[in-house]
């Protein structure tokens, strides 16, 4: 088992333009099932092989999609999660990134109450190693197994990914929940689904500086993953005050967000900390 | 982007949130003119002079050149502000928050100075827990706030607001009233409390802090300071911010770096850090620090560089006088290493290298990265994995390593 999507997912791309369709055909090629692509003004227009529709409406009608793959640029971004929303897309994962923060705001308002999931934005997207790869990451680094990965950054999830396959750990699914200040899902319910995945064996947390989503995670780490290992790394630990990092959500302002606190926290719920990003993978297997 | 406070109040004004008339001048010889507006305008015949700068603390600050001179003055003549604004433009202001170097006073804000009967406190922030904006308020203004937060977190009041619906006039109320403002005062601050929260939902802001908002002797409420940082993701649709943005309160390195699309934080350290992936360049930064140096940079060439972002953001780290050595440290995803390697050689090529250098390549096409690279006949140390070349960048970046590492004789850049 892996958790949020395997190889029955049926996956329409959002966003056909050419950095949707690059990545869209490197998903097919992994074993992804594409079913269509939305764009509007294009519909009847083939993508990769399947049809491409003016609206989320008629794609979900003609195709059964149940997993939205979001490459639009960040002015159009919103309404394309609004729109997936709406055609009740169970799982959304957003690609783009530098969407304003308060348009993630009311997005999120939107989904409430609705049974759809959002990942992302500004994220590397959700891989079930050998299952399916609905995402931007280099699928051959991955190695089906039993590692559940969570992370808040791209390249850094590639690292540890690299760093476990090299070892010989498989991982059962890797999530890159995003980098920006609001994003559609947390450390939380990632974790709490590693928790309830039988196929996960031991959870790597990827976090850095800013926000309180690593301390949120201990909580859960504590309460729901003590009979799973955990490992955790903290990006930023020298990273300035007031500074933001690139992600716009890695920031440490008002005296929260450092690296520090987040270390203590995760600690104090029981997770080991790898003690730099070149040992994330020894650390899981000392675990293990 | 971090506004000016002359900014911040032109901008709330238009929401409901009522600032004191002003003018801003950049040349003393304009502050006469500036006050003779302000007193037709108001009547008033005493005003307050601001130094407009990025950092806070003004008031408490002293100029380097004028050791007995703050950044926030009261004058009590129109003679009295032009000496005091040829006293501050043009010198260096430091505060708790510029750093010892401080910053230059380009231009400053002229007020008529207001009969204040109370300070308070009001800011918006967008709340990452509950995915909303918070609107904060507290009886106590003019002092840190951080302060109050630690000792008497009970005194600061918050509403959040419902992105449908905005800040609801009762929710305002509710913090006023919580105050302990009654009246006119308490009508007044309602109407700033909804004026901030819709300037911060409108005007796209990251942060909005007004500190102090005053009640007058006459129970108008109005915005003392104000203090502004706008999402830049929103910039496309709002197209005055390129208006606002002051290139003198930016280090020349990172404007040139946002314009070729790079993240790009300086730093005070001597390795310069070239990391595809703001999580990476983040712990690429860390791994430095636990081998005993300091980055000098994050940079973040982002996740689809090609060979021309590389070359901006090589030469970006080399006209960076505390480089003392150079970590490159990619991971190809969509990324690929060949072309990472290709904008090395074409950088170094160009713009010369006189510092170590240390290349670590992972990843996507790594093994024809690698091959360009040794086939280039430059000096550059290839890294096994991130530990190894933080660990040789170290070593070769200490003083007795320092000699020139070119070897290229095509390096004639320099």
């Amino acid at each position: 088992m892996s958790i949020l999507c395997d190889e029955n997912t049926r996956v329409v791309v959002q966003g056909t333009g050419r950095a949707g369709s690059y990545h869209a055909e490197q998903c097919l090629a992994y074993g992804t099932r594409i079913v269509g692509g939305v764009a509007p003004g294009k519909g009847g227009q083939a993508f990769l092989g399947q049809p491409t529709f003016d609206t989320m409406t008629e794609a979900v009608r003609a195709t059964g999609a149940n997993c939205s793959l979001v490459f639009v640029p960040a002015p159009f971004a919103a309404d394309a999660l609004l729109e997936a929303l709406d055609a009740e897309i169970e799982l959304i994962i957003c690609i783009t990134e530098g969407i304003p923060a308060l348009d993630l705001v009311r997005v999120r308002r939107a989904a409430a109450g609705r049974p759809c999931r959002i990942i992302g934005p500004n994220c590397p997207g959700v891989i079930s190693p050998g299952k399916a790869k609905i995402g931007i990451m280099p699928g051959y680094i991955h190695l089906p197994g039993h590692v559940g990965v969570v992370s808040r950054s791209g390249t850094l999830t590639y690292e540890t990914v690299h760093q476990l396959t090299q070892l010989g750990l498989g991982q059962s699914t890797c999530v890159g929940i995003g980098g920006d200040p609001v994003v559609g899902t947390s450390f939380v319910e990632v974790l709490e689904a590693f928790a309830d995945d039988p196929e996960t064996h031991a959870v790597v947390l990827i976090g850095e500086i800013g926000g309180s989503g690593e301390e949120a995670a201990a909580a859960v780490i504590k309460e729901r993953l003590r009979h799973k290992p955990v490992v955790a790394f903290i990006a930023g630990q020298t990273a300035p005050v007031g500074k933001r990092m690139g992600h716009a959500g890695a920031i440490i302002a008002g005296g929260h967000g450092a690296a520090t606190d987040k270390i203590a926290a995760l600690r104090a719920a029981g997770a080991t900390i790898a003690p730099n990003p070149n040992e994330i993978g020894s650390t899981v297997a000392s675990r293990l | 982007m971090n506004l000016h406070e002359h900014q911040a109040k032109t901008l709330l004004r238009p929401h409901g949130v009522r600032v004191p008339p002003h003018r801003t001048v950049l040349r003393a010889g304009d502050a006469e003119r500036a006050a003779r507006q302000l007193i037709d305008e108001t009547g008033a015949a005493q005003f307050v002079v601001k130094a407009q700068i990025h950092a806070g603390g003004r008031g408490k600050g002293r100029f380097k050149e004028d050791p007995e001179l703050g950044g926030v003055q009261r004058v009590q003549s129109t003679a009295e502000l032009v000496r005091i604004a040829e006293r501050m433009l043009g010198r260096t202001l430091v505060t708790l928050q510029t750093g010892p170097a401080g910053r230059t006073v380009n231009r400053l804000l002229i007020e008529p100075v207001l009969p204040i009967a109370r300070e308070l406190y009001v800011a918006a922030v967008l709340d990452r827990v509950a995915q909303r904006i918070c609107v904060m308020a507290c009886g106590e203004g003019g002092v840190e706030i951080e302060e109050v937060a630690a000792r008497a977190p009970e005194k600061i009041l918050r509403e959040w607001v419902d992105p449908v619906v905005g800040l609801g006039a009762y929710q305002a109320r509710r913090l006023a009233y919580g105050l302990g403002l009654r009246d006119k005062a308490a009508k007044g601050a309602a109407e700033a409390f909804v004026g901030v929260a819709r300037a911060f939902e409108q005007e796209d802001c990251t942060l909005l802090e007004i500190n102090p908002l005053v009640v007058t002797q006459t129970n108008d409420v109005i915005a003392l300071d104000a203090k502004i940082a706008l999402d830049d993701s929103a910039a496309f649709r709002h197209p005055s911010w390129p208006d606002l943005l002051d290139t003198a309160e930016e280090h020349a390195s990172e404007l040139s770096a946002q314009a070729a699309n790079l993240a790009y934080v300086k730093l005070e350290g001597t390795i310069g850090c070239m990391v595809n992936g703001a999580g990476l360049a983040m712990a690429t930064m860390d791994i430095i620090k636990s081998f005993g140096d300091s980055p000098a940079n994050f940079l973040d060439v982002g996740g689809g560089a090609g060979k021309d972002r590389v070359v901006t953001a090589f030469k970006i780290i080399v006209a960076d006088a505390n480089v003392r050595g150079i970590f490159v440290n990619i991971f190809g995803g969509i990324v690929h290493c060949d072309l990472v390697a290709q904008g090395i050689v074409d950088a170094v090529r160009e713009v010369g290298l006189t510092v170590p250098l240390v290349v670590r390549l992972e990843g996507t096409h790594v093994e024809e990265g690698r091959r360009i690279l040794a086939a280039s006949g430059l000096r550059v140390a290839s890294a096994t994995d991130m530990a190894d070349g933080a660990r040789q960048i170290v070593t070769l970046a200490q003083p007795e390593h320092a000699a020139p590492a070119s070897g290229s004789e095509a390096a004639t850049g320099r």
